[in-house]
């Protein structure tokens, strides 16, 4: 069974995450067995930009340690065997460059779109 | 039963937010009529939807009392459609993701969910006639 799983939210708990759940719940699923692959759209195309930096976050005295590091987490997908595809229009228009992204990302056009999904037995939109 | 279908869904939503995990519960309850073998795993927030502490309230601004005002308790409605599924040849394998049970100390659940992995989604999915995620937007 081969997997598809969409990410469109975006920024979702990831502070209290130190991760986005779905990038996450992809990668121990890979490591459980499963073939999957992920499709980053709308907003989540913004989880490849190599330049994000969230600064280590905290309230009074309490001082968090390991903030999210979603670029990188995105870009160990690849070398696991999970293809990351990236949907470039809406990279354009958020004024995001292919060279603003980590290494390992396929961009496909919204028209592709329903075409790779025929590569898949289930899709499953986040 | 010929037909009888394996349903997988995941969940994201806490109780008491939003609709849609009402409205999973509502599929569920059709697939449990029908004898259907149903999955969830329950992810993030969604594990505390079969919390064994959830307590009904009295409510002021309605004028009911407890018994009146008979709050909604998504406990309740997920023990439900475990026995409906049971008394119609059919099962539900509540799962819920065991990271985020311990992240809310939402250890304590109705009978009849079991605490799980990601692993266990995949599982679930692949021996499934179709999945239905219905995630936190």
């Amino acid at each position: 069974m081969k997997a598809l799983n969409i990410i469109e939210t975006a920024y979702r708990g990831t502070l209290e995450e130190q991760d986005d759940t779905i990038v996450w719940i992809t990668h121990a699923m890979k490591g459980a067995g499963g073939d999957l692959s992920v499709l980053l759209r709308g907003n989540a195309v913004n989880y490849g930009v190599k330049a994000q930096n969230v600064g280590a976050l905290s309230f009074g005295a309490r001082q968090q340690k390991s903030a999210p590091q979603l670029a990188e987490d995105v870009a160990k997908l690849p070398g696991k065997g999970v293809e990351v595809f990236i949907v470039e229009e809406d990279l354009s228009e958020r004024g995001i460059a292919a060279g603003d992204l980590v290494d390992g990302l396929t961009a496909v056009s919204r028209d592709q779109v329903p075409k790779l999904f025929d590569g898949f037995d289930q899709v499953w939109h986040w | 039963m010929a037909d009888k279908k394996t349903l997988t869904f995941a969940l994201m939503d806490a109780p008491f937010e939003n609709a849609r995990s009402t409205t999973a519960l509502r599929l569920i309850d059709i697939a449990a009529r029908r004898g259907y073998d149903i999955n969830v795993f329950a992810y993030e927030g969604a594990v505390y939807l079969p919390f064994s502490h959830q307590a009904k309230h009295a409510n002021a601004v309605h004028g009911h009392e407890v018994e009146e005002e008979d709050h909604p308790l998504p406990r309740e409605w997920v023990s439900a459609v475990i026995a409906e599924a049971e008394k119609n040849g059919g099962k539900v394998d509540w799962v819920n993701c065991g990271l985020c049970v311990d992240e809310r100390g939402a250890a304590d659940s109705v009978d009849g969910v079991r605490r799980g992995t990601p692993g266990d989604f995949w599982n679930m999915a692949s021996a499934s006639d179709g999945t239905l995620v219905i995630p936190t937007k």
